[in-house]
């Protein structure tokens, strides 16, 4: 359907889309004012992007040692090469143990493979525990968001899915009961899982160790019970030290939710006593952006905050991107996997480039976009219409004296030709006069104004030179 | 100093008034100015739609009018940052006369501060004004503070209108979110770009903005449109405009307006 589309209906509800936009702004700035609390900022943020360069530089290094460390405190790791293999290998895991049921923390990783349903099509029983994620589960719809997958939706509403889905009193929304009624829910969840998977937030190289950070616990809860731990992270999560850790754990909740740090930062190191580890190491298309001018798009923690700042995200809502990541960063990601699906989104963007400055890895967001449009003119995607009226355009432009006759004809036409032909639908200018004016055409351009007024100086001050 | 003037395309055609204003202030502060007669179009149309083979013969052109010129001066922060950012891709890094034509395109106020070291000029303007920071101007020419960055900045917008007699400011609510022009995306996400538009419009109505400025034409030529089809009471200039008009007025007398360096 593609974003325009989908997002004037989501604009079209305009009280809905204002609550959207408002709430996102509020965590927008919460995240200002947690940025304003730590004088060197702008410094961290250029320390951490200089970490993820130099780490993508070096990256099948880091990977390989990452592998030899987390392998030497009992960890298995294993790598996929795309969501298929990743996929596959996750099943075969649950299979070799007999797992029925299966508790997730939050992995946009596994959004990204859609694993969900193939493990669901194998008869084995998923259910995600962060909130959130659980009631998007249970509308049976995909996040809006990666770090609130579940902001589109009201309390009322949530209030509705759980009288359905959790048997609580019908009507209900007041958040503090229905959060209680998930947290029961959850609770038997837990006890009743044979294996936990959890997403991978940082993976150190110098250590062999994974950070998953979360605020539920709902991560330490799915792995701490069930002796089965298996943790997906995408290639790009790798950091060389664990000093380099700090730099990014002030960052991350900060940009986030405007939180000083996630409740939870919790560091694994090997399976616990009797239990078992399995890292997957997923590409799924990262090697291939690493090699292309998109490789920054890599450096992503995945905190949403330029999705927060967006103008358009916040007014059309995650869902309009159809796609797992969303927003500014999800705009560069899925074009670059799946461009003919995904065309209009480089374009559902008016440059501003709040969402360059509000990235806590300084990547250079907006730039992406304008880039990623480009690619999409190469690959002829950027639909005729619009690449017959560029052309036109340029040629046009390209000429001064053609630019100053249609430029003259044009404004004459809007002085003296009726609205109704000059804002026809189906035009540029009937698109524009929706819902506003079209400029009033004044009789004399700039050039023309300047040239006459060079002449009367000249005339009234003869010889003046 | 051989300064030459450029006039956005959409500002020669649709804003003369801009132009003859930016003109004016550039006079009152005793620089004249070239029009090259040649130019058109900075080629930003084009290249926001991704279509750089289309664009390049319009930044060739650019390059090739303003070449042998100091300063190249536009109202427009728009412009000028696609001539200075987002020419790499268009013109050659080694052609030393397009790397000076992009170093020296500067967007008005950028010179009028930078280059002339004009700080508040004297003049009269008693009206509520909204400041509305245009995106480009703001996060890629760096002419203000902007909300998300952590690095403090002066605004040179306010700061160049600030020594006006009369003159207050409105306090936004947000006081950098866009406009929601975005140029193809006003037409191409009509829907979104609307409401950003409306709800900047809501902002300086709750904030009694009188006057509503702005540095780039191209946010105001597509607010003042939604203010008009509203008919709201809120008066559009671009800032060249209140400079012209507020300098005109200088109370002291004297044939051409102070300016304080």
């Amino acid at each position: 359907m593609g974003h325009p589309a989908l997002a004037a209906d989501f604009t079209a509800d305009r009280e809905r889309a204002r609550w959207h936009d408002r709430a996102l702004w509020f965590v927008r700035e919460k995240r200002d004012r947690m940025a304003t609390g730590v004088p060197e900022w702008e410094k961290l943020r250029e320390t951490a992007s200089a970490i993820k360069r130099h780490t993508q530089s070096l990256m099948a290094d880091y990977l390989q040692q990452f592998e030899e460390n987390a392998t030497r405190h009992g960890a298995i790791v294993h790598w996929a090469a795309d969501a298929a293999e990743h996929n596959r290998i996750v099943l075969s895991i649950l299979q070799s143990h007999r797992v029925q049921r299966l508790v997730k923390s939050k992995s946009m990783l596994t959004e990204e493979c859609h694993l969900n349903p193939f493990l669901e099509q194998h008869g084995i029983h998923v259910v995600d525990t962060d909130l959130g994620e659980r009631i998007v589960q249970l509308r049976e719809e995909p996040p809006s968001h990666i770090v609130l997958p579940a902001i589109h939706i009201k309390k009322e509403e949530v209030g509705e899915c759980f009288h359905e889905h959790l048997g609580t009193e019908k009507g209900a929304s007041d958040p503090k009961y229905l959060t209680e009624a998930a947290r029961g829910h959850l609770r038997s969840c837990f006890c009743e899982a044979d294996a936990g998977l959890t997403g991978v937030n940082f993976a150190i190289a110098e250590t062999g160790g994974i950070v998953i950070c979360t605020n539920e616990g709902n991560a330490d809860l799915g792995i701490g019970l069930p002796k089965i731990h298996i943790a997906c992270m995408g290639m790009e999560k790798l950091l060389p030290r664990a000093a380099d850790l700090s730099v990014f754990l002030r960052l991350l909740a900060r940009s986030a939710t405007g939180q000083p740090i996630t409740t939870y930062s919790s560091h694994f190191h090997g399976p616990q006593q009797g239990g078992e580890l399995h890292i997957v190491i997923v590409d799924n298309g990262r090697s291939e952006i690493l090699q292309s001018e998109f490789r920054q798009s890599l450096d992503c923690i995945r905190c949403g905050a330029c999705m927060n700042t967006c103008p358009v995200y916040r007014r059309s809502g995650g869902h309009s991107y159809e796609a797992t990541v969303p927003g500014p960063i999800g705009s560069i990601l899925t074009p670059l996997q799946s461009p003919a699906q995904s065309s209009t989104l480089p374009f559902a963007c008016s440059l501003c480039g709040s969402c360059t400055d509000v990235c806590p890895v300084k990547i250079p967001l907006h730039h992406q976009l304008f880039a990623m449009r480009e690619r999409l003119d190469q690959q002829q995607l950027i639909g005729t219409g619009k690449k017959l009226q560029m052309k036109a355009l340029s040629v046009v432009l390209s000429n001064t004296w053609l630019y100053s006759l249609v430029g003259n004809v044009a404004r004459a036409a809007l002085r003296v030709l009726p609205k109704f032909l000059i804002q026809n639908p189906l035009t540029p200018a009937g698109q524009w006069a929706r819902q506003r004016e079209l400029p009033e055409a004044p009789a004399k351009s700039f050039r023309q104004l300047y040239a006459e007024r060079q002449q009367s100086n000249d005339q009234s001050s003869p010889g003046s030179h | 100093m051989k300064v030459a003037l450029f006039i956005p395309c959409y500002v020669d055609q649709f804003y003369p008034d801009v132009g003859m204003a930016t003109v004016q202030v550039l006079e009152s502060c005793g620089v004249q100015v070239d029009f090259p007669q040649q130019q058109t179009c900075c080629g930003q149309p084009m290249a926001n739609s991704g279509c750089m083979p289309e664009a390049r013969p319009l930044a060739e052109k650019f390059i090739d009018t303003f070449t042998g010129y100091d300063y190249i001066v536009s109202p427009s922060g728009s412009c000028v940052s696609m001539v200075r950012n987002h020419y790499d891709h268009l013109v050659s890094a080694s052609d030393t006369q397009a790397v000076a034509v992009r170093r020296q395109t500067l967007e008005l106020g950028e010179f009028l501060v930078q280059v002339l070291g004009v700080r508040s000029p004297a003049g009269v303007f008693p009206h509520k004004v909204g400041l509305h920071q245009s995106c480009h101007g703001l996060r890629e020419l760096r002419l203000g503070p902007c909300s998300e960055s952590m690095t403090p900045r002066d605004s040179l917008l306010q700061q160049l209108l600030s020594g006006f007699a009369g003159i207050s400011f409105s306090q936004l609510q947000r006081k950098d979110e866009c406009c929601g022009f975005g140029g193809t995306f006003a037409v191409g996400e009509e829907a979104v770009s609307a409401m950003m538009g409306e709800d900047r419009i809501n902002d300086h109505l709750q904030a009694g903005t009188e006057v509503l400025t702005a540095g780039d034409m191209s946010c105001l030529m597509h607010l003042d449109g939604m203010i008009r089809r509203r008919k709201l009471p809120i008066r559009v200039l671009h800032y060249a405009q209140i400079m012209a008009q507020a300098m005109q007025q200088a109370p002291t007398g004297q044939d051409r307006p102070a300016v304080t360096r």
